[in-house]
């Protein structure tokens, strides 16, 4: 048995110097193998006295683990080292763009209207749309601006076919929703608008918001509250100094138009106006079909490019029709 | 509405400095639009008398002045102007004088030797002092000014020009005066109204005059002035306060016309007095009479248009201009003048049915004060003696019939109602004396207060309790009125969950790689006849443009357009979507809560892709998109429903690569490729897929509805069929989903091939059958039964052969 005493570290020796797991596994044999030193030895422990083979019973078995621990150490170092090769090998440039689709974008004057409609649709708005190519008495006539009404000359009007002609404001919506709904009426409606005029600052087709609450009790002070918290939650900010001034339209009275400034930024206290409004006219509460006596409230309209110009900084009204790609991406 | 604010003050004078003045008419409803200092800021300059100009001894150009400036002796200036001759008045810029320099910077004048000539100071150009461009030569001043005089003052240079946007129910400031008043009701500061003093007739001169429609002119005053001199000048103080007012000077006795109708609001008229043929009538026109008007055109006259006519025939168009035969010049001797009132309803709208306005069909139209008629003639006429000279005949005022003035009540109460705030009838009353409306109040026996008030003569806009209650509101003071937070029941509210809202259609075409665009909803005539075979859309009677005259029946065309304009700009792929309506004719359309008769206007959602199916990138070959790209968008777009396509021609598309949207059955659109011809015609380098459908096809949601998942394992199984090229793979599917027993959950088709191996004009189609019993695992034979089926459908049907 004395002969053994260096087989481990033989062992052990042979294992390391073992390159892969094939050859590990022959080298294997010579030590515990059918054929290996360690099996041999215990064929021998049979010849031995019973006291004897004991001891070296005993003995033989502490090697035999100790070699197997060398293997099995031997085995995952090989597997670990095989395992790291794999890994680098298979290493990317994690730098490289990723290979997604591409993302496109929602128009900033479309993030506006749907801001606009969430921002009504929190304190109970319903969101309405119609037509654009409108009749002279939804658009004119039943809000209180019969024809020859020198207001009519505020707005250029696009006619088609028919007498019919292209809404110049959002407003008739007021009278179309009114009429197919019951009081308390509050409903916003966003959409397209025509006006002849083309420059810098107009354009022949852009978007208004029109707003209405109708009630038993809806002043002139509940507009001002509701526009002025809009304004605030629209930017974001209270630094926001928002005021009411005398105007007129054929369809309020008493009429308003809002002009708000920027407590910071580069428009910082430059009154900009932002919307016409102002107490639903009586003539105009009758044509929805209601008692004005009973029910009053207010309405506004603003111009949905006036709003995203502000909130995004945009200062040329043509690049909202112009489909350019460089001025649509900012916007994803 | 432009004015100065020094004529302003001279009628009202409150202490307000200009910026709080225009604030306070900004905020009273009269927007101040523009206001600027008439004369920039500059000192020094004096008033100038040339007393000598002598040649420059070392320049030919040049001239050495003796000037007066008031200085106890005379200044000695070198002076280039070509106009400057001896006796003349002219600015001076005297040494240590500031002038205005250029982009904004100041220039000292100082003692300098002008080509060996000392010169002690400037004579000034209106250039020179900011006044005007004026720059051929000195300013020429009023001979009457005294020498030394300083220039600010002896030209009212410390003043505004200030613009005020009017809205068309305040008439009544459309005058100084008015402004005036309304200023003097803001601040309590005086009225100080034009001293206008009746002129006694010295002729006994009349002109006659009948008003025939009194429902047209209300009111005609006139007046025969004899011997005047036309070509007089106007005095300078007239044409300074004219052009500060946005009047060029034309004459004496237009300036005047023009004075007074800005001063008083009282539009006149003056006629040549032996042009007249015969009595003045007032009446409305017939459709057989033309007139030729001041400003050259003629025009036709109709059964609603009010005239001024004579034993000629018309000779102006009533309250909006007056005619080229009967007009006064310069070498006018006797006139008449005319002062009437003309009811609103009569005026308005005709001019702009003529495409023109005039200062006096704006004021019209919107309302001029019925009680000043006299006040105006007698006040040109006092100019016109002044400036013109002559002899005034009497006054006639024919007075036919005038707007009543009933009187309108307001309830304190309903005022609180609307406005939101509890004005008291003490501060209501005070706030209707200071506008000038006559008023009076009543307790009612539910203790409301109610009053009772007369407009005056020249408001035309109150009528109604709103009209009072707006008056209150502006005076009371729009800021001083809270801002109250909304009150309002809180009752839930929640979109269904069966729609879907716009903004999530776009949010999924975003998603898409695809860019939003909002297009003109009027386009080019062409491309409704190239992209939808369009020959006579609804058309914009008055367009911006020809390529913006017919509404859109489309919105491929349009995004099209935006493809070209990005791909001019150097980019290779474009994908671009747009929401917005479409416009048809449609007689079976009637009027209705949200639809116009005869238009159909359906909202639709499109979308195009044009160059690389994918970014440029590293880590794919490239690609162009194709039919096959734009119809899994248009999947992905409409999931969790489904659509299926048919084989279609379109007059937009590619015709082997077209075809209708059908969902559930019904169409609600189009895809496919852009024909070649268009792609060549609008100069595309590459295909274009397009896709067009209504809106509410997409706004319809689906609520999940649970299907039990069987724990049992499914069987798959392939069947490949040769069949002719020309059967689309759909109908094949559609007989398979038709036909196959309900364990079928799924059939799909997995591959396509054509080419090798196949004979000509045949191609192989693979399908793929998914088959599931929630309740017990399915046996071979049974999957086998379905294949065989399966393969009899197709081959019943189709004449498909099973692929070896």
């Amino acid at each position: 048995m004395e002969d053994l005493d260096g087989v481990v570290a033989a062992a052990e020796h042979a294992f390391a110097a073992a390159g892969d797991a094939a050859e590990l596994e022959q080298v294997k044999a010579r030590f515990v193998g059918k054929a290996g030193v360690l099996t041999e030895a215990s064929k021998g422990l049979g010849r031995l006295a019973p006291d004897e083979r004991k001891v070296a019973g005993q003995k033989l078995n502490a090697l035999k683990d100790a070699v197997e621990a060398a293997l099995v150490a031997r085995r995952d170092a090989l597997a670990q080292a095989a395992l790291e090769a794999r890994l680098t090998e298979e290493s990317v440039d994690v730098t490289l763009p990723g290979r997604g689709r591409g993302r496109g974008s929602i128009h900033p004057v479309m993030r506006t209207w749907r801001r606009v409609e969430e921002i009504f649709a929190s304190i109970g708005f319903d969101v309405a749309d119609g037509p654009e190519i409108e009749t002279d008495w939804y658009n004119f006539t039943a809000l209180n601006q019969p024809e020859n009404h020198p207001a009519r000359s505020m707005h250029d009007t696009f006619y088609v076919e028919g007498g019919l002609l292209l809404r110049t404001h959002t407003s008739p919506m007021q009278v179309r929703y009114a009429c197919m709904h019951q009081p308390p009426i509050k409903v916003i409606a966003p959409g397209r608008t025509y006006r002849v005029d083309s420059d810098a600052t107009h354009s022949p087709m852009f978007h208004q918001v029109e707003g209405l609450w109708i009630g038993e009790d809806i002043s002139f002070a509940d507009l001002k509250g509701v526009y002025t918290d809009f304004l605030r939650q629209f930017f974001e900010t209270d630094a926001l100094q928002v005021r009411f001034r005398p105007s007129f339209f054929p369809f309020t009275e008493p009429s308003a138009e809002i002009d708000m400034a920027f407590g910071d930024g580069p428009l910082k206290g430059r009154w900009l106006e932002i919307s016409g409004s102002g107490q639903v006219h009586p003539t105009v509460i009758r044509n929805f079909g209601l008692d004005p006596e009973r029910y009053i409230g207010f309405a506004f309209g603003s111009g949905l490019e006036r709003l995203t110009m502000l909130r995004y900084g945009v200062t040329d009204l043509r690049l909202f029709y112009e489909g350019d790609l460089r001025f649509l991406r900012q916007f994803a | 509405m432009e004015f100065s604010e020094r004529w302003l003050r001279a009628l009202v004078d409150p202490a307000l400095n200009i910026d709080e003045l225009t604030h306070l008419l900004t905020m009273s409803g009269l927007e101040v639009e523009a206001c600027e200092p008439v004369a920039p800021p500059f000192t020094g300059v004096v008033v100038g008398q040339v007393v000598a100009a002598e040649k420059h001894p070392n320049a030919d150009r040049l001239k050495v002045c003796r000037v007066d400036a008031g200085e106890g002796r005379m200044l000695s200036i070198v002076c280039g102007a070509p106009n400057v001759t001896i006796g003349m008045k002219a600015p001076v810029a005297l040494v240590g004088a500031k002038l205005p320099g250029p982009d904004g910077t100041v220039l000292e004048i100082r003692r300098t030797a002008m080509r060996g000539v000392d010169s002690e100071g400037m004579l000034c150009s209106a250039r020179e002092l900011g006044l005007s461009d004026d720059h051929s030569g000195l300013l020429a001043l009023d001979p009457t000014l005294s020498a030394g005089a300083g220039i600010r003052d002896a030209l009212d240079l410390d003043d505004h020009r200030i613009t005020v946007k009017l809205t068309p129910n305040r008439a009544d400031c459309l005058s100084i005066l008015g402004i005036a008043r309304e200023v003097s009701a803001l601040t309590g500061s005086p009225l100080r109204p034009p001293d206008v003093k009746p002129v006694v007739a010295s002729i006994p001169d009349r002109h006659p005059v009948r008003i025939s429609d009194p429902t047209g002119c209300g009111r005609f005053t006139g007046r025969v002035i004899r011997n005047v001199n036309a070509a007089a000048k106007s005095p300078d103080w007239m044409i300074s306060r004219l052009e500060r007012a946005g009047q060029r000077s034309i004459s004496a006795l237009v300036d005047i016309t023009n004075y007074v109708m800005l001063e008083l609001g009282r539009p006149l008229h003056v006629y040549d007095l032996e042009k007249l043929r015969g009595p003045i009538d007032v009446r409305f026109g017939r459709a057989d009479e033309k007139l030729l008007l001041l400003n050259g055109q003629t025009v036709d006259l109709a059964a609603d248009v009010l005239a001024i006519t004579d034993d000629s025939g018309p000779i102006g168009l009533a309250g909006i201009m007056g005619g080229e035969s009967t007009k006064a010049e310069l070498t006018t001797r006797h006139c008449f003048l005319e002062a009437a009132f003309f009811h609103p309803d009569a005026i308005a709208g005709r001019a702009r049915r003529y495409n023109f306005g005039s200062d006096a069909s704006h004021r019209f139209e919107r309302g001029v004060d019925f009680d000043n008629n006299l006040a105006g003639i007698e006040r040109a006429t006092q100019l016109v003696l002044e400036i013109c000279g002559g002899e005034a005949g009497p006054v006639v005022d024919e007075v036919a019939l005038l707007p009543g003035r009933p009187a309108v009540t307001m309830r304190v109460a309903r005022a609180h109602k609307v406005i939101g705030v509890a004005a008291g009838a003490e501060a209501i009353g005070g706030i209707f004396t200071r506008l000038g409306l006559t008023h009076e109040s009543t307790k009612t026996a539910d203790g409301d207060v109610v009053f009772r008030v007369t407009p005056p003569s020249f408001r035309f806009d109150i009528a109604i309790e709103e009209d009072l209650i707006e008056e209150v509101a502006r005076v009371y003071g729009f800021d001083n009125i809270p801002a109250m937070p909304p009150v309002a029941p809180a009752a839930m509210r929640s979109p269904s969950e069966s729609r879907r809202s716009l903004h999530a259609v776009r949010d999924r075409l975003a998603d898409l790689d695809y860019h939003e665009v909002v297009n003109f909803s009027f386009v080019d005539a062409q491309w409704e006849k190239d992209f939808a075979d369009c020959a006579n859309p609804i058309g914009v009677l008055n367009p911006i443009a020809s390529q913006m005259s017919v509404m859109r029946t489309n919105l491929v065309a349009s995004l099209v357009d935006n493809i070209r304009y990005n791909a001019n700009r150097k980019h290779g792929r474009v994908r671009v979507f747009e929401v917005g309506r479409v416009f048809h004719r449609a007689p079976g359309v009637a009027d209705g809560e949200l639809s116009v008769a005869g238009i159909d206007q359906p909202l639709h959602v499109a979308f195009a892709a044009f160059g690389d199916a994918s970014e440029e990138q590293w880590g794919e070959p490239r690609r162009v998109v194709d039919f096959f790209d734009a119809k899994g968008d248009l999947e992905v777009l409409v999931a969790p429903l489904v659509v299926a396509l048919e084989p279609a021609a379109h007059p937009a598309l590619h015709p082997g690569r077209s075809a209708r949207v059908l969902l559930a059955g019904r169409a609600i659109g189009w895809i496919g490729e852009l024909h070649p011809r268009w792609q060549q015609k609008y100069e595309l380098p590459q295909p274009v897929m397009v896709c067009e459908i209504e809106a509410q096809a997409l706004t319809a949601g689906v609520v999940p509805a649970y299907r039990e998942v069987s724990r049992l394992p499914g069987v798959r199984r392939d069947l490949a069929v040769v069949v002719d090229e020309s059967i689309p793979a759909g109908e094949l599917l559609s007989a398979l989903r038709k036909g196959l027993p309900e364990i079928v959950e799924q059939v799909e088709v997995f591959d396509v091939y054509r080419g090798k191996g196949m004979e000509k004009g045949k191609r192989s189609l693979a399908f793929r059958v998914h088959m599931q019993d929630t309740r017990r695992t399915l046996t071979d034979a049974e999957a086998d039964d379905v294949m065989a089926l399966a393969r009899s459908l197709l081959e019943q049907d189709f004449d498909a052969q099973l692929r070896k």
